[in-house]
C-alpha cells in the first residue's frame, strides 16, 4: 500500500467516530432533544466495546455491547429528562461527567492490554485499485456501516412517515400531540439510536483507531459532534462532510508536525476543530434554511399536560 | 373520498348527535352545568358564549380531549365515549382548532399526513397520492392550496384552509370549528362560509363556535347560548338582532362604547410623525416595513388593522424603540427625531408600549405585580434611589392599578402567570396609562379578553386620550378599531394605507385593505384624501 492511501485510510479512521457519533446525535436533536452527553456516552461505548471484545475475542460482540452501553446512557437521560422533566442541558453535562468516571473505573484492568486492530474487509477485486481501491474498499466493517448510516438517515428523515412524525416532534410537540402523536415514545427512540450510535462511535476509536483503552480516549470529540450537528444544521450530508473535514485537517496537522514545519504544535493541534467549524459556518449562513433544518423546540421540556 | 359523509343507517332516524347533562367541574369553578344540545345531519349550530362560558370546555368532551363529570353522548342515537381525538376521528368528529396544530418547515402535504391515521388512510404513505387527494379536496370545496408549500411561506387564512383539509380528508360528519374567523379578513371569512355552507349541503354538521354575533346571524341555522357553563337560551340566529343575541350572552343591555367620531375635535398638535420608514424584520421570517408613513396628534386614538404576520411587529418594535430605526428622523415625537433611541430613551420621553405577548413580554411570569411594575415604571415613577430599589413604592404603584382598574388579583405579591388573561391584560394596561404616557402604543388591547374586560380596557384607552396623549392600537378585531380609533390604517405585507377618518370607512373597505387593495378600497370610498393629504399607492 502506498503513503498516499495510508494516509487516506488514516483520514477515514480519524472522520468515523465523529460520523457516528453526529448522526445520532443529529437524529436525538431532531426530535427536540438536546443531549450533551455525548462524550459520556462514546466513552462508555469506548471502553465496554473494548471490554467485551477482549475478553470474548470478538469484536461481533464488542460492538453491539457498546451500542447497548450508549444507549443504556441515553436511556438515562432519557429518563430524567423526558419523564422525570430534568433541565437537558444540565443532565446532558451531568451525563458527560458521569460517563468519563464510570469509564475509568472500568477500564482500570484493560489499560494496557493489547487487542488485534479491527480486520479489514477487502471487497474482491476493488480493493486491489491503486490508490482509491484501498480507501473505498478495503476499510473495517465500521466504516461501511457509518456511511450506511448516513444514507439511512437521509432516507429514514425525507422519506418514511416515522422521519415525518420526528420531524413534527421536534418542530411543534404540543401540536403534534393533539394529533395523536407520542412525544414521549419518539424522543425516547431517537435518544436511544442518539446513545447507541454514540457508543459504536467510541468503540471504532478503542477498536479500530486506536486498538487499545486509555482514559478519556475520545479527547473531546464527542463535544466536536455536537457542534458539527448545529454547525451543518441538522443536514446529515453535511455532517459528512465535516465529519471528514475533521479527519483530513487532524490527519494533515500530524504528517506537518512529523515533517518539522516551524509552527508551534499546539496552534497546529487547534486547526482540525477551527477548519471544520469555519467552512461549516461559512457554507450555512442562509438564516432562512436554518430555521427550517432547526428543530424549533429543542432543549425544551415537553409535558403533554401542560 | 366518498361525496356524502359516512351515515351508518340509524342516522336518517336520530339525531347525529345529542348532549345529555354534561357537567365538568375545575377546581374553583363549574365549566359545565348539565348541558344539553342537539345536532341534526346538514345543520349549522351556532355556539356562543364570551370567554369563559365553557364553550371550549364542552367541545373539548365532544372531540375527547377532556372527560365530563357526568351526563350522556349520543351519536347516531347510541351511547357513546369519547376516548381521546382519536376515538372522535374514528366517530367521525372532526375539528378545526383556533390555535392551529401545524408545523411550520413542514410542507402542507406532510402537515395533513401527520393528522392521518396510517392504518385507516392509503394515502397517508403516498405523498403523490395525498397531493392529489389534497388537491381534489381543495377543488371541491374552494379551498385554494398548494400541497408542495411550506406552511411558514402561508398567511393565516392558509393555514386554517390546512386544518380544514386535514379535516375533510377523514370525511367526518360532524365539523367542529373553533372561532375560525378571528385571525381572517372579512372576505377570507365570507370564502370559509361558502366552504362551510357547502359542506352542510352534503349532510354534514358544522358546529360554530363564535362570540361574533353577525357572522352567527349570517351563518348558522341555530344556536345554543352558554353563560356561566348553563345553556341559557337555543334559538333560530336568523330570527334574532344581534342586540337580543348579545342580551342573551352577556346578561344585560351592552352600552355602545363607540366614540363619538363624527364631531370634530379641536385640531391638536402634531406628537408623532413617521416617514419613510423601511427596516428589516426582527427575526427572518418576519415582515420588513416599506416606507411606511403615519401622523398622529395629542388627543387622537389611530388604529392600524391588518392580519397578522402583515409587519405589526416589526413597526411595533419600531415604534417602542425595541428594534430601533435606521435613521433618527425616519421617527419624529414632537419635533425630536428619535429614530435611533432605544426603548428606555423613549419611556423617558413618554412613550410607553403595551406589547401583543402579555405573558413574556408585557410581564414576567413568575415575578409579583409590585415587581412587573417596576420593570416598567422604575424611571417615571422613580421607584429606584441610588441604585437601590424601593418595594414599598413598587408595592403602593401595584396596588394603586390593580385598585383603579378593578383587576381581580389578591394583591401586588400576586404572580403575574396567577392573574387570568383578562386581568392581566387590565394590570398591564393600567400600569402603562398610570405613568402618564404622551403616546402609548398598544398591541391588540383585547386579544383573548371577556366582554367586561374588554369595555374596561377601551375605555381606560378613550380617557387617555381624552386627556390630551396620543394612542395607537394594533389589533385584528375591526369591531375595537372602530369603537376606539379616529383614524384607521392597514397595514398589509409591510406596507401601510393612508389613514382615513374611522366614521368614513366600512368594514368591508378595511378588509379589501387587509387584502392588499389599498387602491380599490380608496376608489370604492370615493378617493377621500387622508388629512394630512398622503394619499399613496399601496401595491
Amino acid at each position: 500500500m502506498d503513503i498516499l492511501s495510508m494516509i487516506l485510510m488514516s483520514v477515514v479512521a480519524a472522520a468515523t467516530p465523529l460520523l457516528f457519533a453526529g448522526l445520532g446525535e443529529l437524529v436525538t436533536e431532531k426530535a427536540g432533544v438536546l443531549n450533551l452527553g455525548v462524550e459520556g456516552m462514546m466513552l462508555m461505548g469506548a471502553v465496554i466495546g473494548f471490554a467485551v471484545t477482549a475478553v470474548t475475542g470478538t469484536a461481533f460482540l464488542g460492538i453491539p455491547a457498546a451500542a447497548l452501553a450508549g444507549a443504556a446512557m441515553a436511556g438515562l437521560f432519557a429518563l430524567l429528562t423526558l419523564n422525570l422533566l430534568a433541565n437537558q442541558v444540565a443532565t446532558g453535562l451531568a451525563l458527560t461527567l458521569f460517563g468519563v468516571g464510570l469509564s475509568s473505573l472500568i477500564g482500570q484492568d484493560f489499560v494496557g492490554t493489547p487487542l488485534d486492530r479491527l480486520p479489514q474487509l477487502d471487497i474482491p477485486g476493488l480493493s486491489t485499485v491503486p490508490v482509491i481501491g484501498p480507501v473505498l474498499f478495503g476499510q473495517d466493517a465500521l466504516v461501511y456501516l457509518s456511511l450506511l448510516a448516513v444514507g439511512g438517515v437521509v432516507w429514514f428523515l425525507a422519506r418514511t412517515r416515522a422521519g415525518l412524525v420526528l420531524k413534527a416532534v421536534g418542530e411543534n410537540p404540543a401540536a403534534a400531540h393533539r394529533l395523536g402523536h407520542s412525544v414521549l415514545g419518539v424522543r425516547w427512540l431517537a435518544v436511544l439510536f442518539g446513545g447507541a450510535m454514540s457508543g459504536i462511535g467510541g468503540a471504532y476509536l478503542s477498536l479500530a483507531y486506536t486498538p487499545l483503552w486509555a482514559e478519556n480516549m475520545t479527547a473531546g470529540r464527542g463535544w466536536i459532534a455536537l457542534a458539527l450537528v448545529v454547525f451543518a444544521t441538522w443536514r446529515p450530508g453535511r455532517v459528512l462532510l465535516g465529519a471528514y473535514l475533521f479527519g483530513g485537517v487532524t490527519i494533515a496537522q500530524l504528517h506537518a508536525q512529523s515533517a518539522g514545519i516551524d509552527i508551534p504544535s499546539q496552534f497546529m493541534s487547534m486547526l482540525p476543530y477551527v477548519a471544520t467549524i469555519l467552512v461549516l459556518v461559512l457554507i450555512s449562513r442562509d438564516a432562512t434554511r436554518i430555521r427550517l433544518n432547526a428543530p424549533a423546540s429543542i432543549g425544551k421540556v415537553f409535558h403533554p399536560g401542560g | 373520498m366518498s361525496a356524502k359523509p359516512g351515515m351508518n343507517g340509524s342516522s336518517g332516524a336520530h339525531p347525529r348527535l345529542i348532549l345529555r347533562g354534561i357537567t365538568k367541574r375545575y377546581p374553583g369553578v363549574l365549566a359545565n352545568d348539565r348541558i344539553d344540545l342537539t345536532l341534526g345531519a346538514g345543520e349549522i349550530h351556532a355556539l356562543l358564549g364570551e370567554n369563559g362560558a365553557g364553550k371550549s370546555t364542552l367541545v373539548q368532551i365532544v372531540y375527547g380531549v377532556v372527560r365530563a363529570d357526568a351526563g350522556r353522548i349520543l351519536w347516531n342515537g347510541a351511547a357513546v365515549t369519547v376516548d381521546g381525538p382519536a376515538g372522535a376521528r374514528a366517530l367521525g368528529i372532526g375539528m378545526v382548532f383556533q390555535h392551529f396544530s401545524l408545523f411550520e418547515s413542514l410542507t402542507v402535504a406532510e402537515n395533513v399526513a401527520l393528522g392521518l391515521d396510517p392504518k385507516s388512510e392509503a394515502g397517508a404513505r403516498d405523498m403523490a397520492a395525498l397531493s392529489a387527494r389534497i388537491a381534489e379536496v381543495s377543488a371541491r370545496y374552494g379551498l385554494t392550496l398548494d400541497p408542495e408549500a411550506r406552511v411558514f411561506d402561508l398567511s393565516v387564512g392558509e393555514r386554517q384552509r390546512v386544518e380544514i383539509v386535514r379535516c375533510l380528508l377523514q370525511d367526518p360528519s360532524l365539523l367542529i370549528m373553533d372561532e375560525p374567523t378571528s385571525v381572517l379578513t372579512p372576505q377570507e371569512a365570507d370564502q370559509l362560509f361558502e366552504t362551510l355552507r357547502r359542506l352542510a349541503a352534503e349532510g354534514r354538521t358544522i358546529l360554530y363556535i363564535s362570540h361574533k354575533l353577525d357572522e352567527i346571524r349570517r351563518l348558522c341555522d341555530s344556536a345554543t347560548i352558554l353563560r356561566g357553563g348553563r345553556v341559557v337560551a337555543t334559538c333560530d340566529p336568523r330570527t334574532e338582532t344581534a342586540p337580543s343575541l348579545a342580551r342573551l350572552m352577556i346578561g344585560e343591555e351592552v352600552r355602545a362604547t363607540r366614540k363619538e367620531t363624527a364631531g370634530a375635535k379641536p385640531r391638536m398638535d402634531e406628537l408623532l410623525r413617521v416617514e419613510g420608514l423601511s427596516m428589516k424584520a426582527t427575526n427572518p421570517l418576519g415582515t420588513p416595513l416599506h416606507d411606511v408613513r403615519l401622523r398622529l396628534r395629542e388627543g387622537e386614538i389611530l388604529g392600524i388593522a391588518g392580519v397578522a404576520g402583515n409587519g405589526q411587529n416589526t413597526l411595533l418594535a419600531a415604534l417602542s424603540g425595541e428594534l430601533p430605526a435606521p435613521r433618527a428622523d425616519a421617527i419624529r415625537f414632537e419635533g425630536v427625531s428619535i429614530g435611533l433611541e432605544g426603548a428606555r430613551a423613549r419611556r423617558d420621553r413618554g412613550i410607553n408600549f403595551v406589547p401583543e405577548d402579555r405573558l413574556g413580554h408585557g410581564a414576567v411570569a413568575d415575578l409579583s405585580l409590585a415587581d412587573n411594575a417596576l420593570l416598567s415604571g422604575w424611571r417615571r415613577w422613580s421607584l429606584v434611589r441610588r441604585g437601590l430599589v424601593s418595594f414599598a413604592r413598587s408595592r403602593e404603584r401595584a396596588e394603586q392599578v390593580v385598585a383603579r382598574f378593578s383587576v381581580a388579583a389578591p394583591g401586588a405579591h400576586a404572580a403575574a402567570r396567577s392573574l387570568s388573561g383578562g386581568n392581566l391584560q387590565k394590570f398591564i394596561i393600567g400600569r402603562e396609562i398610570m405613568q402618564r404616557p404622551r403616546l402609548l402604543i398598544a398591541a391588540h388591547p383585547t386579544w383573548g379578553v371577556d366582554a367586561g374586560a374588554a369595555a374596561a380596557i377601551h375605555k381606560a384607552l378613550i380617557e387617555l386620550a381624552a386627556s390630551g396623549a396620543g394612542v395607537i392600537v394594533v389589533s385584528q378585531d375591526l369591531d375595537e378599531l372602530f369603537t376606539l380609533a379616529d383614524r384607521v390604517a392597514v397595514i398589509c405585507a409591510g406596507r401601510l394605507s393612508a389613514s382615513r377618518p374611522a366614521h368614513e370607512v366600512t368594514a368591508e373597505d378595511v378588509g379589501l385593505m387587509m387584502g392588499g387593495l389599498f387602491d380599490a378600497a380608496i376608489a370604492k370610498g370615493g378617493g377621500v384624501p387622508s388629512e394630512t393629504g398622503d394619499t399613496r399607492d399601496g401595491g
